[in-house]
């Protein structure tokens, strides 16, 4: 792990215990229902100030909250074109089959690659530490696959180079 | 010290649970619309009734103490009160909330003859039995509530209310209904009081910010405690002309708040321990933490755990997943098990593990060092 990785994490983990503070709310505005008030934004007064972790120009999260939903982003580092099209091919996979990953959204909010909202029945039926290490799980690994899949094209690429110009 | 008790096979959260008066019964709601009535039998608990009414999930239940009777209050924004017929069988009265959002919570006074519901419709409803029409009536207390009501406590007079909102306000009212009781003399809250006069705003910061998460009168009714988002405790002292005392903690934000004596407070929320608190003179201390345990060491069988969690998670460590606490996820519920406000000996707390601890603070205090509940 390099020097600064570490401590981006930890601030992310810390921020994330602070902000998964929910609670069952239903919404002021619509009978009977239940919303997340981070996605409606209904009531000014329900909403938390959002915060922007970032450990570089080109890696940072954004964490919203509010009174029964938070909503986390994900900004990942693209350093080149493969790197831009495999991450974006990747989101796309996941976000995809959203429903399956829970609390995962479906859309990433403007600006960011990934978003997770996490709402209180998240908190109710899950163990609220495993949901913040489940996000810091996937912040370490996602750079870690996309460095592999990049690596992974770049063999093959060489290899069927090699093929390619034995004929010459 | 402490004695955690589950029921039934489910591990669903308890949203909120009630005491019947000589503890042998409790009401609970797993986190859905329906409350299960559990009764001891020597140490196991039983379920003995089924309250289904309500059709969205159950918020709030009290269970008055002489009259025998459960209010409970719900999402699908209804009350009913639930009254034992002598075969043992629970039967509902209706409560006119005259609301159109979601009941939040909802107390007897200490008389049983009303109970306040609160509500996400930014107003409170005092609800009172009216025998001609054989169902529960209700007067609204509008002004100047701006957010959802998240909790209420009664004053040990059975006239005053104190409501904490989502609009980072705690306020003191009057629940006078002139219907059924006599005309109340003064207090030290105020001398005015037609039914919801403002007797006291307190904000929860001076900033503004902090949901305010639950509300408590201590036993004389001169004290209020409440605890905020902000991870606060706050106590505001009538006699000494609603002053409030304020303390930030470095926990989580809590999520109850109870006195247990005069001047000792327990306050439990997202941090899943309960905490004791002190208020003396101008300050609030810390005093201790009520949940010492440590973290369980696995035993011989970690080798087929290893390979469990391998094949299940595909992670390797196993011993992160438990909390050093005896909750494992938030507390959302203080109840008194023995004793009063004016002295508690044991007191219980349910939370979103689905599990109700029952702590006897008089053995705590024999085992820990330094901890005197004054």
């Amino acid at each position: 792990m390099s020097a600064t990785l570490k401590p981006y994490l930890t601030a992310v983990r810390h921020t994330l215990t602070a902000a998964m503070c929910l609670e069952h709310f239903s919404s002021q505005v619509v009978e009977r229902y239940n919303k997340p008030e981070v996605e409606v934004r209904t009531s000014k007064e329900l909403l938390l100030n959002p915060v922007v972790i970032s450990r570089n120009a080109n890696e940072k999260v954004l964490i919203e909250s509010s009174i029964n939903s938070i909503r986390v982003s994900i900004m990942i580092k693209q350093a080149d074109e493969i790197e831009k099209i495999l991450c974006k091919k990747f989101m796309r996979f996941m976000m995809m089959r959203a429903e399956n990953f829970i609390v995962l959204r479906r859309k990433p909010v403007d600006g960011y690659h990934i978003s997770f909202l996490i709402t209180n029945f998240h908190t109710e039926q899950m163990y609220k530490h495993k949901l913040v290490d489940f996000v810091i799980y996937f912040m370490e690994e996602i750079d870690k696959e996309i460095s592999e899949m990049k690596l992974a094209v770049n063999a093959r690429a060489r290899i069927c180079s090699e093929e390619f110009l034995k004929r010459f | 010290m402490a004695q955690t008790i589950t029921f039934g096979d489910s591990c669903a959260p308890i949203t909120c649970h009630a005491w019947n008066k000589d503890r042998s019964q409790i009401a609970l709601s797993p986190n859905n619309n329906e409350v299960h009535i559990y009764e001891k039998e020597g140490n196991d608990w039983k379920q003995t009734n089924n309250l289904v009414e309500h059709d969205l999930r159950v918020m709030g239940i009290d269970w008055a103490p002489n009259t025998n009777r459960i209010v409970t209050c719900s999402v699908d924004r209804n009350a009913y009160v639930w009254t034992q017929g002598e075969d043992g069988k629970w039967t509902t009265t209706l409560v006119l909330l005259r609301i159109n959002r979601a009941a939040t919570c909802v107390k007897w006074s200490p008389m049983e003859n009303k109970f306040a519901v609160g509500s996400g419709a930014r107003l409170i409803s005092i609800c009172y039995f009216e025998k001609e029409n054989n169902w529960w009536v209700s007067k609204h207390i509008k002004k100047p509530i701006r957010s959802t009501v998240t909790s209420l406590d009664w004053h040990p007079n059975n006239i005053l209310l104190v409501a904490g909102s989502a609009d980072f306000k705690v306020r003191v009212f009057s629940a006078y209904i002139k219907d059924i009781e006599d005309q109340p003399g003064p207090n030290v809250w105020g001398s005015k009081l037609p039914l919801g006069q403002l007797l006291a705003e307190f904000p929860n910061t001076q900033s503004g910010g902090g949901w305010v998460h639950s509300v408590s009168f201590s036993a004389d009714g001169n004290k209020v405690a409440w605890v905020g988002h902000d991870s606060s405790i706050n106590v505001a002292d009538a006699t000494q002309g609603k002053s409030v005392i304020k303390i930030k903690t470095e926990y989580l934000p809590f999520l109850g708040c109870h006195w247990i004596s005069n001047n000792s407070i327990v306050v439990a929320g997202h941090s899943c321990i309960p905490l004791l608190y002190c208020h003396e003179g101008n300050s609030l201390k810390f005093v201790a933490k009520l949940d010492n345990t440590q973290r369980k060491e696995s035993g011989g069988l970690s080798a087929m755990k290893k390979f469990q969690s391998l094949d299940r998670q595909a992670r390797i460590e196993t011993n992160d997943t438990y909390l050093d606490s005896i909750h494992q996820n938030a507390i959302t519920a203080i109840n008194l098990y023995k004793g009063s406000k004016a002295g508690a000996d044991k007191f219980s707390t349910s939370g979103l593990d689905g599990q109700l601890v029952i702590w006897d603070l008089r053995s705590l205090e024999k085992t820990m060092d330094g901890l005197k509940i004054v």
